[in-house]
């Protein structure tokens, strides 16, 4: 089974910066880590090797610096990792980072199974996994948390909705993302963590995808972010202390009383 | 003319009240622009009290698309009607719920309609100048808000967070239009397959509730969590968890409520132990009413809340819930 795991680098911190010009995240500056839901994808490939013996391969679209990230992978156990990079892709919104992922996976030789994680703590959209299942035209099925077993090449999976839990099972080669669920994710070995620092990593740019430029990048991206701000949050706190036992009951009493006058 | 559509959510052919929210989005978008509000709903045997429903809360046109294949969501079947319907009535618009079958299908159809998306958005309106959609949404754990727009490619799709908005009031005597159709034959294939549903044992769906209890580490063990409990249930309440309670194993995945977990809405948070970190805020900071119990004053939570109790939380639950008890009359 060939298994392709797709991973975002991420900025660690909260205090992100925008750029007021192009309106994208500044990634200078900031610590980066793999996207945290993403370590997700790679425990359940890494399950998924050891009971079926997979090879998974690592494929992060990104800076340079992402390397860093697939690295990461690799010292958990996977066993190659390939960049897509080219600066041509900068400002590409979910539809051109699906479309270019796509294609680069296109390149890399049939998968069985590709496994995101459930969204990028960044973005936030979750739109990358079923976006790209749609472009190379495979099944996808999203917020996984328990992949069974393997049957006549199809996956059976369980997949956690609003109000419980789906069971379904998907016709391979397909798409799955995953939520926490799924496993804790393994620290890299010392093992990997050799691997790791002396593995070659094949790139991919603009170049050698052969990609259409006009769908790529800002120029290929639908969607254009038009604004950013702070959002307000105007809320007074009306503070009660509680440390008597009159204090408690007094407090405990306001609180009733405010929520009976809220109506919520 | 090109209308605005929603994609309205059914469950055993009923429409889901998360579809009413969709149509408040849509009828001041509609007003605005001056286009059509329509309604589409993919499903098998759909009630027509449903769809009629539909109608009388403010869609102008309901096409409703069946098979036996429609009956649960997966999405190459739902993608293959949506696509047939963009290709049919070539909307404007389209927004769905952000929910597990919305956050699915909507990008697995954009990208096939070369459409742009814009996930989660919590506030829509129409650009005076362009007619454009503004979309706004929280980004990077709801520290930023972003207003995106699509000038070019259509339609123009979104996913809405569900009970950011209120659901639309029905009216009779509203006149609309019920088309049903057969869905096309290519919504036969699919290969994924159904297999079944587990519904969660668990009280009450976190998403969908009214009101929530959430504990925080300051709960302190598994076994206190009844306290908890005991507090939602007479409030109640669904009950969800900071992800410390979650990685401790005190309750499941299911219950996390942040950026790594839910995000939710309720009319009524209540945290208790819960310092209120960045990434727990990004799953609760929008719901309407936040009261915090913490022994710590400089608790961050209490930067998010309306109403706050300094104290140990062991000695405010029983008296609370005491008082609840006794019937004290809070609805
Ligand atoms: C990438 C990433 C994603 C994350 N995602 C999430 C997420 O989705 N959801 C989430 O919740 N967290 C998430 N976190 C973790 C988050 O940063 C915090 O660690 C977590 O929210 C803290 O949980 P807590 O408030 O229960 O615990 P703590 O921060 O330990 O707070 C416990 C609180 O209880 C109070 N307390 C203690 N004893 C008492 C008492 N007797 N009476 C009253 N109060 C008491 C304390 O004063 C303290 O404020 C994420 C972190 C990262 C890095
Ligand atoms: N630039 C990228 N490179 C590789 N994988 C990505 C990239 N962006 C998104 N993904 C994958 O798609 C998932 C959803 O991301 P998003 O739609 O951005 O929230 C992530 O968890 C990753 O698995």
């Amino acid at each position: 089974m060939r298994i392709a795991v797709c991973i975002k680098q991420v900025p660690e911190t909260k205090s992100v910066k925008m750029d007021p010009e192009t309106r994208t995240v500044i990634r200078q500056g900031v610590q980066a880590i793999i996207n945290p839901l993403d370590l997700y994808a790679i425990e359940a490939a890494l399950q998924l090797k050891e009971a079926y013996d997979a090879q998974i391969t690592a494929v992060s679209m990104g800076p340079p610096q992402a390397v860093t990230a697939l690295k990461e992978a690799v010292a958990m156990g996977v066993d190659e990792a390939v960049l897509i990079s080219d600066r041509a892709f900068a400002g590409s919104d979910t539809w051109a980072t699906s479309y270019i992922l796509a294609e680069a996976l296109k390149q890399l030789g049939e998968f069985d199974l590709i496994l995101c994680g459930e969204r990028a703590t960044d973005g936030d959209t979750g739109q990358v996994g079923p976006e790209m299942a749609a472009a190379l035209d495979l099944p996808v099925v999203t917020y996984v948390n328990h992949i069974n077993e393997l049957e006549d090449g199809k996956l059976k999976v369980s997949r956690l909705v609003e109000n419980g839990t789906q069971k379904l099972s998907m016709q391979l080669p397909g798409v799955l993302t995953v939520v926490k669920e799924i496993g804790e994710p393994r620290l890299p070995t010392f093992r990997g963590k050799l691997k790791a620092k002396e593995i070659e990593l094949p790139g991919f740019d603009l170049e050698s995808l052969k990609l259409d430029k006009s769908l790529i990048g800002l120029k290929g991206s639908p969607t254009r972010v038009v604004k950013i701000f702070r959002p307000e949050v105007v809320r007074n706190c009306e503070l009660m202390k509680a440390e008597t036992e009159a204090q408690t009951v007094e407090a405990v009493d306001a609180m009733l009383a405010f929520i009976k006058e809220e109506s919520v | 003319m090109k209308n605005i559509w929603i994609l309205a959510e059914q469950d055993a052919g009923e429409v889901k009240a998360v579809s009413y929210e969709l149509l408040t989005r849509g009828l001041a978008l509609a007003e605005k622009s001056g286009r059509k509000l329509c309604a589409m709903i993919f499903g098998n045997n759909i009630s027509e009290d449903g769809l009629n429903e539909l109608i009388a809360r403010g869609a102008e046109r309901v096409v409703a698309v069946e098979a036996p294949e429609l009956e649960h969501f997966l999405v190459e079947p739902y993608s293959v009607c949506m696509l047939d319907l963009i290709k049919k009535y070539e909307p404007e618009i389209i927004l769905a719920a952000a929910t597990t079958t919305g956050r699915t299908l909507m990008p697995y159809v954009a990208m096939t309609a070369d459409a742009g998306l814009t996930a989660d958005c919590t506030e829509l309106d129409i650009e005076d100048e362009t007619g454009l959609l503004l979309q706004t949404r929280p980004a990077i754990g709801g520290n930023i808000m972003a207003t995106i727009k699509c000038p070019e490619h259509r339609p123009q799709m979104s996913t809405i967070r569900p009970k950011s908005t209120p659901e639309a009031d029905r009216q009779e005597g509203r006149a609309g239009e019920l088309i049903r159709l057969r869905a096309p034959a290519e919504a036969s294939k699919s290969r994924v397959y159904y297999e079944g549903f587990e519904p969660d044992t668990e009280e009450m769906n976190l998403q969908d509730a009214e009101r929530v209890v959430v504990v925080g580490r300051g709960i302190k063990t598994q076994a206190n969590i009844k306290l908890a409990r005991k507090l939602a249930d007479l409030l109640g309440a669904a009950l969800g968890a900071s992800r410390e309670v979650i990685d401790r194993g005190w309750l499941s995945y299911p219950h996390q409520i942040g950026l790594s977990g839910k995000t939710v809405t309720p009319k009524l948070y209540i945290g208790i132990g819960v310092s209120g970190a960045i990434q727990h805020l990004a799953g609760m900071q929008t719901s309407e009413c936040i009261i915090a119990i913490n022994k710590d004053p400089d608790a961050q939570i209490f930067h998010v809340a309306d109403f706050g109790i300094v104290g140990d939380l062991f000695e405010v639950l029983p008296i609370l819930i005491e008082k609840l008890k006794r019937g004290e009359k809070i609805c």
